[in-house]
């Protein structure tokens, strides 16, 4: 079995041609993409439900969240996709050298976000809000509280982990970028790329408010 | 190298073997790290089988012990361990990858004339998701097992239950990836790869069911995936999200877990139903009696089966009202499927039928499913439901679709398809003997259990009163009949794969691109790309005055 894709052109052996590739490439990240939101809609699910049923105590709960960090964070993601979508348009240029910039800048981006994350896990975990059973929380005795912190800790942990994923992906990204892969007819990969990282800061866009801005009217 | 292969001729001789995708290559490697989906199938194939035998061995656990009332063979505990596994194994390591994985990863890009799936890949990294996934599964089975039967409801899988629950929870969730990738694999190929003139409505009816089929397992496995990483946070961290005592709620985990795992139903049966199709038409010799109303019922079941989970939950404390819209849309379900039996029974009608392998199976399948699926009517009433809740009768209506609908269909299409994969003919004699003798082994498995449900014997027992002993001895004498069954074409399908005869091009005279290919295929497929002129199935009656 001869391998017969031409690494010139990126075209693999089993299409016909690379805007058949793209195509395919591109439904395949939107079909993965809509499997994200099933995934992520089961932790939605749960949290729309269980904060019908509590919604005192998770708003309660939601003003342990630092919301400047948060809010920081949510700027740092909505730069990484601009710098995100600024690597696609190069690629689809064939600008390798400036794919490999803006693809080190939304990697460096989404590394700031985790470093803060981690900081606000620390702090829950000095506080004792991690769930289980060491958790302590002072005031409202409803059980529900400890609820919103383990959908806080899941939603935000999973999104955590799409970053990890993304940050890997991007690194191999810049080093095909170094190489000098993309041109004008082949850039389909970073734009895939581009996909998935707009749909992790996306899932965030929606983490935000549901988690840190709960009942600040009434505080 | 493509270039190079001659014609080949319709009959092989062995003095002149043409190079073909089973002898393109040798060695471990070649098999272990190809792109090749007709062999990936193969390797698929190979598993599952595996699987299918395990499942196997605790089933017959399970019907031993229910020869006598007394729980005298095996501790209740172990009796447990041995339904969870046999339905963990089952369900997840055979029948959702079983037609799709094997059947459908080799033959859809024949089918619409393509070289290969559109991520060959990706779909080799899928086979290895399953193959890890069986492991930890494996590892779960070896140092324990799990006894929460394969619903892992909540809260006895969070909370109570001292067997492997993180490991096989572990075990599904990994090998739910590799369906997910399989399904989005063959979207992508349906959309993107058909050769010219194969519009969408001439493709085969297989390829439709595996369309519905692949939406189901893109959009609904995710969500079991969820649902799984919730129960290992509460069972291993302390995560209360199905516990009371920390505000949670056990009947969320029952919402999520049959929002996958009813639609998964559907993964089994829709594949089958896409055979049964094939099988149908090709043995009736006779253009499939509406075409497009079997394609839109595999549509219309993919899209109904996402609103039916909460009848799995007419007992756990779901509102009345929304039994009640449950009730109506699993009802619903029921028009679609019949839509299918008709459709298949009319395109028999003065067809000129012969009785080969497949086409008993199809026969099989056609009654078993017909049995099944009406008595999935009878469990989604709302008030007769409450009697047959969690009693035999389930158990005997989802096997008639699983086993009888499911299982048959696979093995109609693993002998239909069979001189396509290995180039050689299976012995008919002993292939209708044994299905056959499956057709009476399943019956007299499974019927008694519809009587025994409806008299009151609940599911997950290791004991019973003695007024069912005569009732369950028979319905373990029919499961031994049942073994033989599987084991006969286990031993032919892989004797003939040595001494079988030689296969020729299209050994049944059927339509469709895949029989226009030698047998085996090459690795390619096709050497040039074909083009299709024609409607599917345009099989011309032969003329009997």
């Amino acid at each position: 079995m001869s391998d017969h894709s031409s690494h010139g052109s990126g075209l693999a052996h089993q299409f016909d041609d690379l805007d058949q590739q793209l195509d395919a490439t591109t439904l395949g990240m939107w079909l993965f993409l809509a499997q994200e939101i099933m995934f992520f809609g089961g932790l939605f699910a749960a949290y729309t439900i269980y904060r019908n049923w509590h919604p005192e105590a998770f708003a309660e709960a939601s003003h342990h969240l630092d919301i400047k960090l948060g809010g920081f964070n949510t700027v740092v993601l909505i730069f990484s996709s601009l710098t995100m979508a600024l690597g696609v348009r190069a690629a689809q240029m064939g600008k390798n050298k400036a794919v490999f910039n803006y693809l080190f800048a939304t990697f460096m981006l989404g590394n700031v976000f985790l470093v803060v994350k981690a900081f606000e896990y620390h702090h829950k975990w000095v506080e004792g809000l991690i769930p289980g059973p060491w958790f302590r929380f002072e005031g409202s005795t409803d059980p529900a509280v400890q609820m919103f912190f383990n959908l806080y800790f899941a939603m935000t942990g999973m999104h955590a982990l799409h970053m990890i994923i993304g940050g890997g992906l991007l690194i191999y990204f810049m080093v095909q970028a170094r190489k000098n892969r993309y041109h004008e007819g082949y850039y389909g990969p970073v734009e895939i790329m581009g996909l998935y990282w707009h749909f992790v800061d996306i899932v965030w866009i929606f983490l935000f408010p549901l988690l840190y801005l709960l009942g600040l009217h009434n505080s | 190298m493509n270039a190079a292969l001659a014609p080949p001729p319709s009959a092989p001789t062995p003095s002149e073997t043409p190079t073909h995708y089973l002898n393109a290559s040798y060695g471990f490697r070649s098999w272990l790290l190809t792109l090749d989906h007709k062999r990936i199938a193969l390797l698929y194939l190979a598993s599952i089988t595996l699987f299918f035998f395990i499942g196997g061995f605790y089933a017959v656990l399970v019907r031993l012990e229910l020869v006598t009332p007394a729980g005298d063979l095996m501790s209740a505990e172990n009796y447990n361990t041995a339904f969870t596994l046999h339905g963990v194994v089952m369900i997840f390591f055979f029948l959702i990858p079983s037609i799709p994985a094997v059947l459908g990863n080799f033959l859809i890009p024949i089918m619409i004339g393509a070289r290969d799936l559109a991520f060959p890949k990706l779909n080799l990294l899928s086979w290895y998701i399953y193959m890890v996934g069986g492991m930890v599964a494996a590892y779960a089975l070896f140092t324990g097992g799990v006894d929460t039967g394969w619903t892992l409801y909540a809260p006895y899988s969070s909370t109570y239950s001292n067997s492997n629950v993180t490991a096989t929870a572990i075990a599904a969730f990994i090998t739910g990836f590799s369906s997910i990738l399989t399904g989005l694999n063959f979207v992508v190929t349906i959309h993107k790869m058909r050769a010219p003139g194969l519009t969408w409505f001439r493709l085969p009816l297989f390829v439709w069911a595996h369309y519905a089929t692949s939406v189901i397992q893109v959009l609904g496995t995710p969500v079991l995936a969820i649902t799984l990483v919730l129960l290992i946070l509460e069972r291993s961290f302390g995560f209360g999200f199905f516990d009371p005592a920390r505000g949670g709620d056990p009947v969320l985990f029952q919402h999520l877990f049959w929002f996958y795992s009813h639609p998964a139903v559907y993964i089994m049966i829709l594949p089958s139903m896409g055979v049964i199709s094939e099988l149908v038409t090709c043995f009736s010799r006779k253009k499939v009696f509406g075409y497009g109303f079997i394609a839109m019922s595999s549509v219309a079941i993919a899209v109904l089966g996402f609103l039916v989970w909460g009848h799995h939950m007419f007992v756990s404390g779901q509102s009345v009202y929304a039994g009640m819209v449950f009730s109506i849309l699993s009802f619903m379900v029921g028009i679609p499927s019949a839509i299918k039996v008709f459709n298949w029974t009319a395109t028999m009608y003065k067809g000129s039928i012969s009785y080969s392998t497949p086409m008993i199976y199809a026969f099989g399948f056609i009654g078993l499913f017909t049995i099944g699926g009406l008595t999935g009517l009878f469990l989604a009433n709302l008030g007769l439901d409450i009697h047959l809740h969690d009693t035999y009768f389930v158990v005997a209506h989802f096997h008639y679709i699983m086993v009888g609908g499911a299982v048959m269909g696979y093995l109609g299409g693993i002998h239909y398809w069979w001189p396509k994969m290995t180039g050689r003919l299976y012995p008919e004699g002993w292939a209708r003997f044994s299905a056959l003798v499956l057709f009476v082994g399943f019956n007299l498995t499974f019927f008694p259990q519809f009587l025994l449900g409806y008299m009151g014997m609940p599911r997950r027992y290791h004991a019973y009163p003695e007024e069912f002993q005569v009732l369950n001895v028979m319905s373990s004498a029919g499961a031994s009949i049942l073994g033989v069954g599987y084991l006969i074409p286990m031993i032919y399908l892989f004797w003939s794969m040595r001494y079988g005869r030689l296969a020729p091009e299209n050994p049944w005279g059927a339509k469709g691109l895949e029989w226009t290919t030698p047998s085996p295929p090459t690795t390619f497929n096709f050497d040039e790309t074909p083009v299709v002129t024609e409607e599917a199935y345009e099989y011309v009656k032969e003329e009997k005055h």
